[in-house]
Formats: C-alpha cells, sequence, structure tokens
C-alpha cells in the first residue's frame, strides 16, 4: 500500500513572461511521488524550487508564458481539470502547500485558531464547531498548545507560527503537503524542533512531503528521497541513501561539498561562476560552464539516463550505467566520435 | 602566530600581540515603556559578559535568536552605551570617548551586517559607497581614495575594479553586495571586524565562499574579527575561540576544537545535538531538542537561567544560585554547576 504512486509530474514547463524575455523557471521536470514518502528538492536561490510547488498546485502568477505537461495525482492527470474543478478537487483536499515565509504571511487580525480552521469551512462547507474541532486535533499534532488557538499570530513566536501554518496545511487531511523552506528563518533547536513534528506527522498521519529547501543538512531530516534542482530543472533524482553517500551529478557532487560540517574534518568547497540566466537559456547542459568534468558533447542537451531506481541528467552516463560516470579520455573521446 | 597566507596583499599593520578588545562585566539593559507611573522593569539583553580578544584572533559568538548577539556587537560598535561595565579598545573605555574619539574608534572597527540587501544606501554606486568613509576620515588625496578603492575591491574579488565601481547595489548579486560590505568595512584598514549573521541571508551555496573570504582577509591583515552566527556548523572553518551565548550570558568558553570534542555546558549539548549534517539516517531518528523556549529576559530565571530545560538540573542549587564560570581544561570555561 504505501509503495503505490501518489504522484507522477511529466514534462512539466511554467515559463514567466517578463520584460528582458522568457523566464524557464520550470522545464521539463518530472519525477514521482509514492504515498507516505518524503522527497526534498534542493537547490540554490532562483533554480525554480518555488515556482516548482507553484505549478504543481496551479497558483499561477499573472504573467504566465508557458504552463504544460502533466500532473498525475492517483492516476488522474489533474492538469486537464478546469481551473473550477482542480479547486474544488484538488487544491487543500488532496495537496496543500505551506508557501516560503508563511510564517510571516499569517492574516494579522485573525485568531489563528479560526485561520487553521477556515480551509475546513470553505473545502468541506462544515459549520465552525466543527471545524475548529479539526483545528484543534491540528494543534495537537504540530505541538501548540490549545490556549494558544484564541491567540493572534504577533503574540506567537517565530517557530509557533511556523506550526500554525503547518498546522493550517494538514487540516483538510490531505495527501500531499508542500513546504517552501519550512525551516530557514528559524533556530536550530526550532528548526530541529519542526522537522522532528514533521517526521511525526509523516507517520501519524501517513502524509506525503514535497520538501523544498537549500537547507541541504537539514533536509536530510525528512528525506526518502531526493531531487535536484538546477537552473529549471531537475538534474538528479534518487533515494536519499544512495543520494547523501555518493551523488551521481557533477552538481550534485559540488553542492554537497560545499556543505559546512559539524562532524568530521572535510572542508567546504565552493562552486565557482554562478548558474545561468534562465532567460534565452542555449541548448546543452545547463551546468556545463561551472562543470569540471565537461567535454564537447555538453554543448547538446543531455539524456535523461534511469537506472536502478535513480536518474540523472547528464552526459557522462549516456552508456546507461550509474554506477560507473565516463571516466577517461579514450572514452570521452569515444562518446563524442559515436 | 598568525601568519599572512595565500593573498598577496602589501599589508600596512604591523603585527601586533596582546589584547585589542577588552569587554569587563558588560550589561546591556533596555528599559522597558513605562505605562503610567513606576519601573515596568527591564530587558536585560546582555547581562554579565567578560572577555579578552587578541589581536588577529576571531571568536565566534553563537546562541538562539533574542539572547543579545546584536547587542553586545552594538554595545561594542559604541552604538548602545552600557548600563554596567567597559568595554576597553586599546587602553581606551568606549564609554569615555566623545564623539571626535568616537569616530576614531569606529575608523578601527569594520563593521559587516547581517542583511547585504539593506546594508547599502541604493541611490549611490559602488564606487561612492567605497570613497565615503575615506572622505569623512580625511583622506584628501582622490588618487589616494581611488587607490584604496582599488586595492579593497581586489581583496574581496569584485573584479574589474572600473566596471564595479559604477554600479549600484541592485545591480549585484546578494554573494557581490555582501563582498562591497565587506571592502567597506575593510577599507580604513581597521583592527578588528565585528560581522553579525554575516551569510545569513545569503543562499547556502555562496556561504562558504563568503566565510572564505573572510578568513583570507583576517588571517593576511591579523585582524582581530567576532563573528556572530546561529550556525554551528560553519564556526570551525572560522574561528578559533567560539562563545556560547544564552539568555544574555556567555555560557561556555572554549578553543572551537575543545568546545566541539568535549563541549561542556548542557546548552552547549543541546545545540550540538540539533545541528545536522546530511546524512540519510537522520531521518530515521528524532533529534533530542531540551523542552520549552528562551526564558523572558525582563524576568529571567533565578540560579542558572537553564536550569528550567536542562535534565541535569541540580533543585536546591541550579534553581536558586548563579553558577560562576569553571574551569573544564586550558582556556575552556563553563557557567554550569556540573563543573563544581
Ligand atoms: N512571477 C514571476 N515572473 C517572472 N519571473 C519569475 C516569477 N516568479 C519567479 N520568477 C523567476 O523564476 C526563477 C525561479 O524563481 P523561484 O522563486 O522559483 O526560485 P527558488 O528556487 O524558489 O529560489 P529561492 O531559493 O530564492 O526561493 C527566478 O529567476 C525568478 O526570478
Ligand atoms: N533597542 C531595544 N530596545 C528594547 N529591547 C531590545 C532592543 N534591542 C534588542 N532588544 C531585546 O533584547 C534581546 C536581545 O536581542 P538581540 O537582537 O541582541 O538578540 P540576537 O541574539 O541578536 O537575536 P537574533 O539571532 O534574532 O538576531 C531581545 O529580547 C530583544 O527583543
Ligand atoms: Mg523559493
Ligand atoms: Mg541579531
Amino acid at each position: 500500500m504505501a509503495q503505490d504512486t501518489l504522484l507522477r509530474i511529466n514534462d512539466l514547463k511554467l515559463y514567466f513572461r517578463t520584460a528582458s524575455g522568457v523566464v524557464q523557471a520550470v522545464d521539463d521536470v518530472h519525477f514521482e511521488l509514492a504515498h507516505d514518502e518524503a522527497v526534498v528538492v534542493i537547490g540554490e536561490s532562483g533554480c525554480g524550487k518555488s515556482s516548482l510547488a507553484k505549478a504543481v498546485l496551479r497558483l499561477l502568477p499573472r504573467n504566465v508564458h508557458t504552463y504544460s505537461g502533466q500532473v498525475f495525482l492517483n492516476g488522474t492527470d489533474v492538469m486537464k481539470l478546469s481551473d473550477e474543478a482542480f479547486r474544488r478537487q484538488v487544491r487543500w483536499v488532496n495537496m496543500s502547500l505551506v508557501p516560503q515565509a508563511a510564517m510571516n504571511a499569517l492574516n494579522p487580525v485573525m485568531r489563528v485558531g479560526d485561520q487553521v480552521a477556515e480551509p475546513m469551512m470553505v473545502h468541506y462547507d462544515v459549520n465552525r464547531e466543527r471545524a475548529l474541532e479539526q483545528a484543534r486535533r491540528m494543534f495537537e499534532h504540530v505541538g501548540v498548545p490549545l490556549d494558544f488557538m484564541q491567540r493572534y499570530a504577533f503574540e506567537l513566536s517565530g517557530g509557533m507560527r511556523q506550526r500554525v501554518a503547518i498546522a493550517m496545511s494538514l487540516v483538510t487531511a490531505p495527501a500531499l503537503i508542500i513546504l517552501d523552506e519550512p525551516t530557514s528563518a528559524l533556530d536550530v533547536l526550532t528548526q530541529a524542533n519542526i522537522m522532528n513534528m514533521l517526521k511525526r506527522i509523516k507517520q501519524e498521519m501517513e502524509t506525503s512531503f514535497i520538501l523544498i529547501t537549500h537547507d541541504i543538512a537539514t533536509s536530510s531530516e525528512l528525506a526518502d528521497k531526493v531531487a535536484v534542482m538546477y537552473a529549471g530543472q531537475i538534474v538528479e533524482v534518487g533515494d536519499a541513501a544512495r543520494f547523501f553517500t555518493e551523488p551521481l551529478h557533477p552538481y550534485s557532487r559540488k553542492l554537497m561539498a560545499s556543505v559546512p560540517r559539524l562532524r568530521g574534518d572535510a572542508e567546504p568547497e565552493f562552486i565557482t561562476g554562478q548558474p545561468p540566466s534562465l532567460v534565452g537559456l542555449p541548448p546543452g547542459c545547463r551546468f556545463a560552464s561551472r562543470c569540471p568534468a565537461r567535454f564537447d558533447r555538453c554543448d547538446e542537451n543531455p539524456p535523461v539516463v534511469a537506472d536502478d531506481g535513480r536518474e540523472v541528467r547528464c552526459w557522462l552516463y549516456d552508456h546507461g550505467d550509474l554506477s560507473t560516470p565516463i571516466q577517461n579520455e579514450t572514452e570521452m573521446e569515444q562518446v563524442q566520435t559515436e | 602566530m598568525m601568519q599572512a597566507n595565500t593573498l598577496t596583499i602589501e599589508d600596512t599593520t604591523e603585527t601586533q600581540n596582546g589584547t585589542v578588545l577588552s569587554v569587563q562585566d558588560l550589561r546591556v539593559w533596555f528599559e522597558l515603556r513605562r505605562w503610567g507611573f513606576g519601573h515596568a522593569g527591564s530587558v536585560r539583553a546582555v547581562d554579565g559578559v567578560s572577555f579578552d580578544l587578541g589581536y588577529g584572533e576571531a571568536v565566534a559568538v553563537v546562541g538562539e535568536s533574542g539572547c543579545g548577539k546584536s547587542t553586545l556587537m552594538k554595545a561594542i560598535l559604541g552604538l548602545h552605551l552600557p548600563t554596567e561595565g567597559d568595554i576597553v579598545f586599546e587602553d581606551t573605555a568606549i564609554s569615555t570617548l566623545g564623539s571626535r574619539r568616537m569616530q576614531w574608534y569606529r575608523s578601527h572597527v569594520g563593521y559587516v551586517q547581517q542583511d547585504p540587501f539593506g546594508a547599502l544606501p541604493p541611490f549611490f554606486t559602488v564606487g561612492r559607497i567605497l570613497e565615503e568613509p575615506l572622505i569623512i576620515n580625511g583622506i584628501k588625496s582622490s588618487t589616494e581614495r581611488q587607490e584604496r578603492i582599488r586595492r579593497a575591491l581586489t581583496e574581496v574579488k569584485l573584479t574589474p575594479v572600473e566596471e564595479v565601481t559604477v554600479k549600484f547595489p541592485h545591480m549585484l548579486s546578494g554573494g557581490q553586495q555582501q563582498r562591497v560590505v565587506i571592502a567597506r568595512a575593510m577599507i580604513l584598514q581597521p583592527k578588528m571586524i565585528v560581522a553579525d549573521e554575516p551569510v545569513s541571508m545569503l543562499d547556502a551555496s555562496i556561504r562558504v565562499e563568503i566565510l572564505k573570504l573572510m578568513r583570507a582577509l583576517q588571517l593576511s591583515h591579523n585582524l582581530a574579527v567576532i563573528y556572530i552566527t546561529h550556525d554551528l556548523s560553519t564556526v570551525r572553518y572560522f574561528a578559533e575561540r567560539i562563545f556560547v551565548m544564552y539568555a544574555g550570558q556567555v555560557v561556555e568558553k572554549a578553543l572551537v576544537d575543545d568546545l566541539l570534542a568535549n563541549p561542556s555546558h548542557p546548552y552547549t549539548h543541546a545545540l550540538l545535538a540539533a545541528t545536522s549534517d546530511p546524512d540519510a539516517a537522520n531521518a530515521e531518528t528524532f533529534r533530542e531538542v531540551p523542552p520549552g523556549e528562551p526564558p523572558s529576559l525582563v524576568h529571567p530565571p533565578t540560579g542558572c537561567r537553564f536550569h528550567p530545560r536542562c535534565s541535569h538540573a541540580i533543585s536546591g542549587l541550579c534553581d536558586t544560585q548563579e553558577p560562576p564560570e569553571f574551569d573544564i581544561e586550558t582556556a575552556h570555561l563553563s557557567k554550569c554547576w556540573l563543573h563544581r
């Protein structure tokens, strides 16, 4: 039961129209998520993580240029639904979002208990009593004392406000919750508390998560699976156990090597150069200009190579075997002359 | 002591030994707004902090939000007057400085603040931003000013200089803006730099780069640095010594390596236990976190301020008497009764 697919995303694109051109914020993204599974999406600022969340939940700004692809939820392509049907059947009911900086976006003039109850009233058409009762259960799940329901957002600490925002996303009991940078602005102890809470919710409520973050160390607290995003694309997806010990894509490797660690004595390294602008991207691998393993082939769009449950978008694995990248120069030449 | 490393920069400050800054039983209290008559009490943001900082030494100050890190730093910069205690910079107590001498002091102390986006005036070019402190501090020759700007920008690796100086802050990435902030802090060739969360607003991927840059400048210029952070995982790449702060007080002082190998205060243990390294095994277990939240600084707990959250608290002692600093090993102090 825990293994069947909850969410399958294919060729998802979200481009924005801007004065300087079309921003390819989400470009041909695909990955899968099982029931009761947590995938973390990691990548640098501006790589398209929040845009991916918006694309999945169809929370689109006005300047959309392209929005296409498939999002299968329990086998149904929800991209085909009308906006009205999507709002009624999908958002909140099946998938909800804790937006980036949600804890600072709570309504200042509404008691937090009422705020958490509101989605129940809107989406399940229940009365206030019942909605508040459900909200109370959520406060218990996220570890906020029940008497805090009467308070306003400004009367709560940052950590408590973030818990309230998470309670709100949980109240309609969706199968999937997307969390966009839920702990970035918080202290270590508060961060650890929130991650503990998410783990407990995952166990107790069998919720699936997409956790978006650039904090790689913290992401490992929840990850069953890791997706690495670079310049609008997912460049690697795989299970956490293998990803954290041996990332495959050259960008993933650089990214992991840049994480400062408390334990052990590896010196963190930084990635030289900057990610490309998402406007007017040339063909070819988007990481090529910063890649230590770059070769001629990288001027063409790299293939997505799948092997043994992992996927990498990189020419180094074009021979189809993810256990060994192409290493020596003769092999590279062979690839080039093929 | 410290040797100039990789960066080849002509260094005008000669290497000095001894203490550049001495903080003595510092208290900074903020009086609460009064309603009607009577005294509503004070926020004891910094409450009895003492330490010496040597020339060329980098010390990290870690602790949770609201524990008083920024207040301590602002007092050192002369922006808050001490309620009690002294801050002595090279034999001069800064509370005794008049405004002229205060300017002299500030020219010796660089400041790198948390938010590069708010730190730079938006309508000034980078060149103008860096020239301003030179003009204020009486460097009359324009060629010398330009030369200093060129040198500072080269040091923070913002080149070509001619292209950078004409840019406005919004044309730069967050990392580049923070380099400008660092260049500005360095431009008067200070003896000490205070950096308040210099990388927390930046993307994780460029934090390491900025920290390494600051470390290289610190070593090559023999700068004393106070590095404020709540991210323990970056500390050992940046500082020799570390102070752990809780509720307005420093509860543990040690060399970074000693603290990591042999943490002493229960609060330090809690911080370390809550800090993750990337590891798939993390998802299998829950992290240990002490219960509760940091206390009010208006009515801090009696005795040890951490005792209400501490699983080792000894009743009749920790809840009634404030612990002194106990010696753990050389240069390692812990403000905890467990070490009496
Ligand atoms: N509504 C919009 N119109 C135009 N461009 C946009 C819009 N929203 C996002 N972008 C651009 O799309 C790119 C991806 O942005 P997004 O917010 O998804 O990144 P992110 O990975 O979430 O970054 P961060 O880590 O900083 O939150 C950026 O270049 C951003 O400027
Ligand atoms: N000017 C002020 N007036 C009154 N209270 C203040 C003032 N400045 C700071 N405080 C209070 O003093 C305490 C310490 O604040 P401080 O900014 O020094 O903490 P911090 O350790 O830097 O926290 P953070 O990690 O969030 O930056 C807080 O309770 C804060 O609300
Ligand atoms: Mg984002
Ligand atoms: Mg602060």
